[in-house]
C-alpha cells in the first residue's frame, strides 16, 4: 500500500471516531481504519471520552440524551483536522444531524456545524480527501451492500468501489438491489424482528444470486445483521467490512464466524 | 374508517404469512420502482421539477386561506357549490344530503382516499344509497368488503385467482362455466358489469388530485377513464377533496402532473387527466346539471404552521410505498388505517392521534429511500423521528424499550463507567463465543437472536487495546 497526493495539511491530524459497534464487537475494523489512514499519511488519535454517536437515542425520540451525547462528542473531537468514522451511519449522524439538534442561537450549534464540516466516513475520506492509492492482492468474488445512511446522507457509493479496484484478484459483482436496505435500522431490527427478517432475507437472496461468496460493506450494523441471518439460514456467504479487506486483514474470521 | 393500527404487530405477522400478498409484493420493484427510475432518468429536468413541485405546495400551504377562497369564488362563478367540512361527520352528512336532494338510489364512485378516510360507503349504504366503486381495483375490493392496500393500486394485495373467485361469488347471474383464465376476461366482465351502473347512477362521486384556485376546476388522474364516466354521466357530480389539494394556477397543476405520474407508475402522463370546471352549460354536449365540491379539513388545518406541515405537500403518488422495505414486506393493510407506507406512518398519527398510531413511526428503518424519491421532497425520515420524539415525551413506548434505552443512555453519557462496563461484558462474551463466532441465543437480545445469530465480540474493546498500546497517543 502506498499513498499518492495528499491535500493540505500534508499530514492531517485525525480523530478516529471508532463507533460503538466497532469498539465493542469488532475492534479489527478500527485497527484497519488506523492502518489505512496512517498509510495514507495521516496522524491518527483516538479520544478516549467517546462512547457512541447517540443514534439509539436519536432514533428512539430521546432528544435530551441525544443532545448530551452530541455535546460530549463535539467536546472530545474539538481541534482535529478531520474526524473519521468507519461507518456511514455514525458519520452521517455527526455530519447531517448534530447541527439540527441545536437551535441557531445555541452556541453548541456553531460547534456542531464545525464538527460536521470536519467529519468524514472512512472510505470516502480515503478516496476523496486523502486520494489514497491502495494496492493489495486477494482473490475473491464479492458483492457490495451500500448501507443506507452512507449512501443517501453522505453520497458514499463510488469511493469503496474505486478503492477496492486496487485489490488484485478481487472481483466485484453488483446486485441490482445493492442500494436496498438490509432491514437492520438500529433498534428497528429488535422492535420489529419479523419484518426485519423478511427484509434481510431478500437482501441475502439477492446477494446469493450474484454468485459471490463474499459480501462487503462499510457499516458494521448492517454487516452483523446480514452475517447473523446468513449463518442462521445456512447461507454460505462471508461478510466483511471493506476497511479490513483494504488493509489486508483478510486472515481474520469473517463477521460472525468462529476460530474453531 | 376505524383504525387497527394498535394491532400493527399482529397485522404484520399475518401479512408476512399471507402467500398471495407476498407474491404480489414481490412485483412492486418491477412494476413501480424500476419504471419510476427510468422515467426520472428520461427527463433531464426531473430533479428541478421536484424542487418546483415542493415550492408550489409550500407556497400554497403558507397561503391556504387565500387560495381556498379564490377557488370557492371561481367554483360558484361556474355554477357550482362548495361545502366546507370540518371533519368526517360533516363531510358524510353533506354528501348524504346532496344525494337525498337528488333523490339518488345509486352513486358511482371513482377512486378517492378521502372517501375511505371518512368511511363514506358505509354511511351511504346505511342510508339506503348504494355506492358503486368503478376503479377496477376498488370494484374488486368493494366486492370483498376490503379496504385499499395501496394509494394507487388498491387491490395490489390480491392475485388473479382471488379476483376470479370473487367475481364468481358476486356475479351469480353469469354462467358458472364461463372461462375467466385470462386477466383480460376478468377485466371485460367487470367492464360489462360497470357499464350499466355508470348509466344508471344518479350521483357520481369523485376524488380530486388537485383543485385549481384560478379556475375553480378539479383535476382527476386515472388510467381507466372511470372518473370521466363517473363525473359526466350522472345528473349530479360531487368532488370530494381535502383542503391541501389546492394549487394556485393551471400552470402549477401541470408542473405537479409532470412529477405525479412519473413518480407513481413511471408513465409520463396517466392515461386520463381531466380538468372539470363547473356544471353543464347550455351548449355543453354532456355533463352534470349540478356540481358540488366537498372540502374536508379532517385535522389538516391543525398541522399548518407546525412541525409536521411538510407532510401536507403529499400528492399521493405512492412512490414512498413502492420504495419502502417495510411496506414491501407487509403491504398496506397491516398499517391499520387508510394510509400506509412512510406517508401513512407520518400522516396517520397526525390525523387520528399519536396514541392510536404509536406503532407506526417506529416501523421504519429510516433508510431514506422514501425521501430520495418523493416528488415533493417530504423529509419523511425526519418527520418519523419527530413522531418518535412525541411518543417518547408522552411515554408511549414499551416499558422494556424505555428501560433499555435509559440504561444505555446513562452509560453512554459517562465514558469512564461505560468503558468499565463494556470492557468486562465484551471480554466475557468474546470468550464464550470464541469457537462458534456468534450466539444462537442470548436472553437480553432475544429480538435479535429469534431469527439470526448475534456475531460475537472479538473480546477486548478497541479502546482498551488502543489504550494499552505504547506510544504518545492520548
Amino acid at each position: 500500500m502506498n499513498t499518492s497526493s495528499l491535500q493540505p495539511p500534508a499530514s492531517p491530524r485525525i480523530g478516529l471516531f471508532v463507533t460503538c459497534l466497532v469498539d465493542v464487537v469488532r475492534p479489527s475494523i478500527g485497527f484497519a481504519a488506523v492502518r489505512l489512514l496512517e498509510a495514507a499519511g495521516a496522524r491518527v488519535e483516538v479520544p478516549l471520552a467517546q462512547t457512541c454517536c447517540g443514534q439509539p437515542a436519536y432514533n428512539s425520540g430521546d432528544r435530551e440524551d441525544t443532545c448530551a451525547i452530541a455535546r460530549q462528542v463535539i467536546e472530545a473531537f474539538a481541534g482535529f483536522d478531520y474526524v473519521v468514522a468507519p461507518s456511514g451511519s455514525c458519520a452521517g449522524m455527526l455530519r447531517r444531524h448534530y447541527p439540527e439538534l441545536f437551535e441557531t442561537a445555541d452556541p453548541w450549534r456553531a460547534r456542531a456545524e464545525d464538527l460536521a464540516g470536519r467529519t468524514w466516513e472512512l472510505l470516502s475520506f480515503l478516496a476523496d480527501v486523502m486520494q489514497a492509492d491502495i494496492v493489495g492482492d486477494w482473490p475473491a468474488r464479492a458483492t457490495y451492500h451500500d448501507a443506507c445512511s452512507g449512501l443517501r446522507e453522505l453520497g458514499v457509493k463510488t469511493q469503496p468501489r474505486s478503492l477496492l479496484a486496487g485489490i488484485a484478484g478481487l472481483e466485484l459483482i453488483e446486485a441490482p438491489t445493492a442500494e436496498t436496505c438490509c432491514g437492520f435500522g438500529g433498534t428497528f431490527c429488535v422492535k420489529y424482528p419479523d419484518i426485519s427478517t423478511k427484509i434481510v432475507d431478500a437482501k441475502l437472496d439477492d446477494a446469493a444470486a450474484t454468485g459471490a461468496g463474499l459480501l462487503l460493506g462499510g457499516d458494521l450494523g448492517c454487516l452483523m445483521n446480514i452475517a447473523g441471518r446468513a449463518k442462521r439460514r445456512g447461507v454460505p456467504l462471508e461478510v466483511r467490512h471493506t476497511a479490513e479487506v483494504l488493509a489486508g486483514m483478510t486472515d481474520l474470521p469473517a463477521i460472525g464466524s468462529g476460530r474453531g | 374508517m376505524q383504525s387497527t393500527t394498535r394491532l400493527f404487530d399482529d397485522n404484520s405477522r399475518k401479512a408476512l404469512a399471507d402467500a398471495p400478498l407476498q407474491q404480489a409484493l414481490g412485483k412492486l420493484s418491477s412494476n413501480f420502482t424500476v419504471k419510476r427510475a427510468l422515467a426520472a432518468a428520461r427527463l433531464p429536468e426531473f430533479e428541478a421539477l421536484r424542487d418546483q413541485a415542493r415550492d408550489i405546495k409550500d407556497h400554497v400551504l403558507a397561503h391556504l386561506d387565500i387560495y381556498l377562497e379564490r377557488f370557492e369564488a371561481n367554483v360558484v362563478a361556474q355554477g357550482g357549490v362548495v361545502h366546507w367540512c370540518r371533519d368526517a361527520d360533516e363531510a358524510r352528512a353533506t354528501v348524504l344530503a346532496i344525494c337525498h336532494e337528488a333523490g339518488a338510489r345509486t352513486a358511482t364512485k371513482s377512486k378517492s382516499m378521502i372517501t375511505e378516510e371518512i368511511a363514506l360507503n358505509d354511511h351511504l349504504e346505511a342510508n339506503g344509497i348504494e355506492p358503486i366503486e368503478t376503479d377496477l381495483g376498488e370494484y374488486i375490493i368493494q366486492l370483498r368488503h376490503e379496504h385499499p392496500s395501496h394509494l394507487i393500486a388498491p387491490a395490489i394485495h390480491l392475485n388473479k385467482n382471488q379476483v376470479e373467485a370473487t367475481f364468481r361469488a358476486a356475479h351469480t347471474d353469469l354462467p358458472p362455466g364461463r372461462n375467466l383464465e385470462e386477466p383480460r376476461s376478468l377485466l371485460e366482465e367487470a367492464r360489462a358489469k360497470l357499464r350499466r351502473r355508470f348509466l344508471d347512477a344518479d350521483v357520481g362521486i369523485t376524488g380530486a388530485n388537485m383543485l385549481i384556485a384560478e379556475t375553480g376546476s378539479i383535476v382527476t388522474v386515472t388510467n381507466e377513464g372511470n372518473a370521466d364516466l363517473t363525473m359526466t354521466l350522472p345528473r349530479v357530480h360531487i368532488a370530494i377533496a381535502s383542503i391541501e389539494k389546492i394549487v394556485p394556477t393551471l400552470e402549477d397543476a401541470t408542473t405537479l402532473l409532470r412529477v405525479l405520474a412519473r413518480s407513481a407508475t413511471g408513465q409520463e402522463n396517466s392515461v386520463y387527466t381531466t380538468f372539470a370546471t363547473g356544471s353543464r352549460r347550455t351548449d355543453d354536449a354532456d355533463g352534470p346539471s349540478a356540481f358540488h365540491v366537498v372540502l374536508l379539513d379532517g385535522g389538516r388545518s391543525s398541522l399548518i404552521g407546525g412541525a409536521f406541515q411538510d407532510m401536507l405537500r403529499c400528492i399521493r403518488c405512492g412512490a414512498c410505498l413502492n420504495h419502502c422495505p417495510v411496506y414491501g414486506a407487509i403491504g398496506g393493510h397491516a398499517y391499520g388505517w387508510v394510509y400506509s407506507g412512510p406517508i401513512g406512518s407520518v400522516l396517520t398519527p397526525g390525523l387520528i392521534g399519536i396514541a392510536e398510531a404509536a406503532k407506526l413511526p417506529g416501523a421504519s428503518t429510516l433508510c431514506g429511500r422514501c425521501e430520495a424519491v418523493c416528488p415533493v421532497r417530504i423529509p419523511l425520515p425526519r418527520l418519523l423521528r419527530q413522531w418518535r420524539e412525541k411518543e417518547f415525551e408522552q411515554g408511549l413506548q414499551s416499558k422494556t424499550a424505555r428501560f433499555g434505552l435509559g440504561l444505555w443512555a446513562f452509560l453512554a453519557r459517562r465514558p469512564q463507567l461505560y468503558r468499565a462496563v463494556v470492557g468486562v461484558v465484551m471480554r466475557i462474551l468474546g470468550r464464550l463465543a470464541r469457537r462458534h463466532g456468534s450466539f444462537y441465543n442470548l436472553p437480553f437480545a432475544a429480538g435479535w437472536t429469534a431469527d439470526r445469530e448475534l456475531p460475537a465480540p472479538e473480546g477486548r474493546t478497541f479502546i482498551d487495546q488502543w489504550r494499552a498500546r505504547a506510544g504518545g497517543h492520548r
